[in-house]
């Protein structure tokens, strides 16, 4: 064996590395000589924006973690809940923004497949997924590959895995057409005093890797990827891209639930960004402890792998664990049934080092904890962009009405934002495992929860990602609340009582003072929104950097809601389901059209002020959808959000999962402009039916909700208009609409 | 020894993934292009006595695991010492 | 005993037990594809979906391998009763057990969806609980599901009433719209459809019973 030739170490190469002449000095500080070349490596990845949260900790520390059934908040790889009957549920989003614009097949899968890593590494089985994705217009060929590229890697993945994907969100907008974003979130089922958790202690206790070889794919991928703006370079970065296995993961999340049965491991950590230098890392930070490893048992599956190699690389679907002394057979046996590599690579110690040998010499020897803990923390200036005030000031008076409102709901449902998602979850495995009780297509998905032994419970959770990045783009402050408002509205829409959230927040470059402002206000108006709605956030991930020559994306605060329904046998739907039956609008029409979908395309502004969020109203109004589901006196309820109240009327009565389409007549007398009227966005509002109105207005004034009938499903039109014999604004029979928001998506892929 | 077998859709299976391969060349600018078929190509290192028997081991796991004698024909395209 | 076999990849497994155990009431055992024989008083055999060993090569290619599939191959010749779902039927039609092959499907993607299926016989163990001609819903997932034979075969298959189940429209390009298959001597059966989805009411329905529950009739009657 050749001995180690390794680059001479210093400030340039640091430089290189993407280290601040700051950090470099630090480093030598904390180790009192030289880094090696590999430790070199080892500081620049647990150092950069991707590992550390340097630019947003600061912002971070400031969110809601608390609840009284938040069993895990943020640091562990995942955030726990308690859902009763001691279950818990798990649940994380993280973006795969970055390496699925280079390679949107293989991005998108082994973002799915690190999200189910973060949520099986807890100990739970993986049992939905939701994705949050956007792109830049479909008339651009690229973003049409892009879209077709990512939903293919997320279903080959997900459908391989075998867990379901049951919902998410897709829109396009011009400012992701440098950088599209890929959010994946999954949830886990678990006992909840089976949780997991990113442990190294005792002392002597053996340290396992098991899973996939070790190559040179993604050395730097994620972390240095995610960490700098896109350019023209960014095309050589390609062969960092990381391929994923969804068998080799399937056959992993059996192997280690099986193992976690026993009482065998200690810790748990899934090798992620930064591979084996971070898991080993935190595992030991997390415990005080320290870690003594042999690269030369690594499985590798390239030839004359350096140590700088092995400890960076970012091949998926590997594990590092730490197992009781003496037990180490049993595990090893237990990965060597499902096929897979499982081999003890060294022990913990107590001196708090990370000590790493290769053919022999010692190539890594450093203290934990300054490299994981004591990782710079910036405190970035911020300014609020020049110009917004003038941006978010519309004069309603200049905007010329809707000459023709029929004509506008269609052209809205037409739209790929707000036309049919089917083309993309008709190829998602929307079933398996069971318990898709409502899947995608609804304000939430629901899911029945089973437990570990197969056995059924009458708790289902619901599910809903949410951003309104127009909204964000013109105030972050409340475009964040209007994210958190809707993403809970949506689970209370089925009747759930929202729990907790997870969210992925994708910005610009955090170098620049009106990025990093924004950050704020986002951060700043979720947490207020959390703190109203009792809704903690426990897990979530940070994306900067999502700017491309200078161009950076509209603020994406992506919330994902979690909500607990019991039983869930009696739930609502977003559909109309019967004829006869009254429509009772919840909450108030206001004359807002500040951000709208129908501003954009029917002015082509992306101005004003965007709707005003009351918390205190949304919390009454879900807590009444919730009480109104329990009774029984509510089975419909859809909220409006994109495209206005005439659009989710519209979804009401033609997006049945069995495509059967049912009619209303609907009558309006509200003294504001038609158009703010029919395709406003005002928040805090529900369209429900139910068969008692007298009641379900009374439980309304209960909660202090605004609510009144507004018409009565039947027939295979919708109508909307004002009460008395004026002609109506809107009269169309429901399959032509659908027909149009069915194709919406279809006629713009299938071009090629 | 290395060798090489590839395996192709017979001519009266559809082939849809050749016939998106066409359409996307049309797409292209080149409308010369009148079909495609796609099949897979296997890079084999075997170990075997002789050329003899190496055609033997390879003729069997061709028609046993490579391929599905009821979609594909299968092809040893070569072998090398 | 309901024997269900858990390849590497074996995704619908769990799905497969809980419409036998939890909703049908029939005892049923995972049985681990390394296993050479049959738990001794299996009744009947469940191939489940998935994608067993990644699909990788072709579906179901590196499954029909597995070890326990000679103890199927000797059951299912001894007369035992055997099912194929989605995966499960690639691997059948892998293995030689049943007639034809899965392809791709015609658009190239995959499909989740319910769809429409017509029950072409009642007079077998797999449908003695739906009618001939009855319309039936169950939801199909699967990206390599169009059932081909070349012309000989399929008028062979036809002409012995081996086709059970047929799209009412078609969604992969099957031949002859067929989307489940039986072997000649009655006892094998492949489909792509997942009948184990669809047997709760809340959850898709439950015309998943009308083959699963014929499957349960046949071994109860049978042990009687």
């Amino acid at each position: 064996m050749s001995a180690l030739r390794e680059p001479e170490v210093d400030l340039a190469l640091a430089r290189e590395h993407g280290l601040t002449d700051e950090e470099w000095r630090n480093i030598l500080e904390i180790l009192g000589r030289t880094p090696t070349f590999s430790e070199l490596g080892i500081f620049s990845v647990m150092w950069s924006e991707h590992c550390s949260y340097k630019s947003s900790k600061v912002h971070l520390k400031t969110l809601p973690v608390d609840g009284e059934h938040v069993l895990q908040g943020p640091g562990e790889n995942a955030g726990a809940v308690a859902i009763g009957d001691g279950l818990a549920v798990i649940f994380k989003i993280e973006s795969h923004n970055h390496p699925s614009y280079i390679e949107p097949r293989q991005g998108a899968a082994t973002g799915v497949g690190g999200i189910l890593r973060d949520i099986f590494t807890m100990g739970a089985r993986p049992v939905a997924s939701l994705d949050s994705i956007r792109f830049g217009p479909l008339d651009d060929a690229r973003h049409r590959f892009l879209l077709r590229g990512v939903v293919d890697g997320i279903g080959g993945y997900g459908n391989s895995v075998g867990v379901a994907t049951v919902g998410g969100e897709t829109q396009f907008h011009p400012c992701y057409r440098g950088n599209i974003l890929v959010n994946a979130f999954n949830l886990g089922v678990v006992e909840a005093d089976k949780i997991f958790k990113a442990r190294a202690s005792g002392a002597g206790n053996p340290v396992i890797y098991a899973g996939s070889k070790t190559g040179r794919d993604g050395i730097h991928g994620a972390s240095l990827l995610a960490s700098a703006e896109f350019d023209d370079t960014t095309e050589s970065k390609r062969p960092t891209v990381q391929v994923g296995d969804p068998f080799t993961e399937k056959c992993l999340i059996e192997a280690c639930l099986e193992l976690m049965k026993t009482d065998a491991v200690v810790g748990i950590q899934d090798m992620g960004a930064a591979g084996l230098t971070c898991s080993s890392f935190e595992m030991a930070s997390n415990s005080g402890t320290g870690i003594e490893m042999d690269l030369d048992r690594v499985p590798q599956r390239a030839e004359n792998m350096t140590p700088y190699e092995l400890l960076l690389s970012e091949s998926q679907e590997r594990m590092l664990l730490v197992a009781q002394a003496g037990r180490e057979d049993e595990v090893c046996e237990i990965f060597n049934r499902w096929d897979l590599d499982a081999v003890v690579v060294g022990r913990v110690t107590g001196d708090g080092r990370m000590r790493v040998r290769w053919h022999g010499e010692t190539v890594v020897d450093i203290p934990v904890d300054p490299v994981a803990r004591n990782s710079p923390e910036l405190r970035r200036p911020t300014s609020e962009p020049r110009g917004l005030r003038e941006q978010q000031k519309l004069d309603l008076t200049a905007v010329a009405p809707e000459e023709d409102p029929d004509e506008a709901l269609e052209a809205l449902l037409d739209t790929p934002n707000l036309g049919s998602k089917a083309w993309i979850w008709r190829q998602y495995d929307q079933l398996v495992q069971g318990n898709t009780v409502i899947g995608p297509g609804g304000d939430a998905a629901l899911v029945r929860i089973k437990r570990e032994d197969g056995s059924a419970t009458d708790k289902a959770v619901a599910l809903a990602v949410d951003c309104n990045p127009r909204f964000c783009a013109l105030d972050p402050y409340v475009g964040a609340q209007a994210a958190v408002a809707e993403a809970a509205r949506n689970v209370a829409c089925t009747g759930a009582r929202p729990l907790a959230l997870t969210n992925c927040l994708n910005f610009g470059n955090p170098e620049k003072p009106e990025i990093m402002w924004q950050f704020a206000e986002a951060v700043r108006g979720m947490g207020d929104a959390a703190r109203v709605l009792g809704t903690p956030v426990i897990s979530g991930n940070v994306s900067l950097y999502n700017e491309t020559d200078g161009q950076p994306i509209h603020p994406t605060p992506t919330i994902a809601m979690v909500g607990l329904l019991e039983p869930w046998e009696r739930h609502a739907v977003a559909h109309f389901r019967e004829a006869g039956r009254p429509v009772v609008l919840l909450g108030e029409n206001r004359e807002e059209l500040g951000g709208s979908e129908w501003l954009a395309l029917r002015r082509g502004v992306e101005g004003g002020a965007p709707p005003r969020v009351d918390l205190e109203a949304e919390a009454r109004l879900h807590d009444l959808l919730g009480r109104a589901v329990r009774v029984g006196l509510v089975d419909v309820a859809h909220d409006v959000s994109d495209g206005g109240l005439a659009v989710a009327l519209a979804e009401c009565t033609f997006s049945a999962p069995d495509g059967a389409a049912l009619g209303a007549r609907i009558e309006l007398d509200d003294g504001i402009r038609v158009d703010a009227l029919l395709f406003g966005e005002s928040t805090g509002r529900v369209v429900t039916t139910t068969d008692d109105p007298v009641g379900l207005l009374e439980l309304a004034a209960e909660h202090a909700v605004p609510a009144r009938a507004i018409g009565v499903t039947g027939g295979d039109r919708l109508r909307i208009g004002r009460p008395g014999g004026a002609p109506p604004w809107i009269d169309r029979p429901v399959s032509e609409l659908r027909d149009v928001w069915a194709a919406a998506l279809p006629r713009r892929l299938e071009v090629e | 020894m290395k060798a090489v077998v590839t395996v192709m859709p017979k001519q009266e299976v559809l082939d849809p993934q050749g016939k998106a391969i066409q359409r996307a060349a049309g797409a292209l600018g080149h409308a010369g292009v009148q079909d495609v078929r796609q099949g897979k190509r296997f890079e084999i290192t075997l170990d075997a006595a002789d050329r003899e028997k190496a055609e033997a081991l390879l003729d069997e796991l061709a028609e046993k695991l490579l391929s599905n004698p009821v979609i594909e024909d299968f092809q040893v395209e070569s072998i090398e010492a | 005993m309901f024997a269900v076999i858990q390849f590497p990849g074996s995704n619908d497994d769990r799905d497969t037990r809980f419409a036998l155990k939890s909703v049908l009431g029939a005892p049923s055992e995972l049985v681990w594809h390394k296993s050479v024989e049959l738990p001794s008083d299996t009744r009947a055999v469940l191939l489940p979906g998935g994608f067993s060993y990644g699909d990788y090569l072709r579906c179901g290619a590196m499954g029909r391998f597995s070890p326990v599939m000679g103890a199927v191959k000797r059951f299912a010749d001894a007369g035992g009763p055997v099912v194929g779902i989605c995966n499960g039927f690639q691997i059948l039609c892998e293995a030689g057990l049943l007639p034809g092959a899965l392809l791709r499907n015609r658009d190239l993607h995959f499909i989740c969806e319910t769809v429409a299926l017509r029950v072409e016989r009642s007079d077998t163990i797999f449908t003695s609980r739906a009618a001939a001609g009855q319309r039936i819903h169950i939801p199909i997932k699967h990206g390599e599901g169009a059932w081909f034979a070349e012309p000989e075969l399929l008028a062979r298959v036809e002409e012995r009433g081996q086709v059970l189940l047929r799209y009412c429209e078609n969604p992969n390009g099957a031949v002859a719209d067929v989307a489940g298959v039986m072997n000649e001597a009655g006892n094998v059966f492949g489909l792509m459809p997942h009948p184990e989805h669809a047997v709760e009411p809340a959850l898709g329905g439950t015309d998943g019973l009308l083959i699963l529950g014929s499957l349960v009739d046949a071994v109860t009657e049978g042990r009687k």
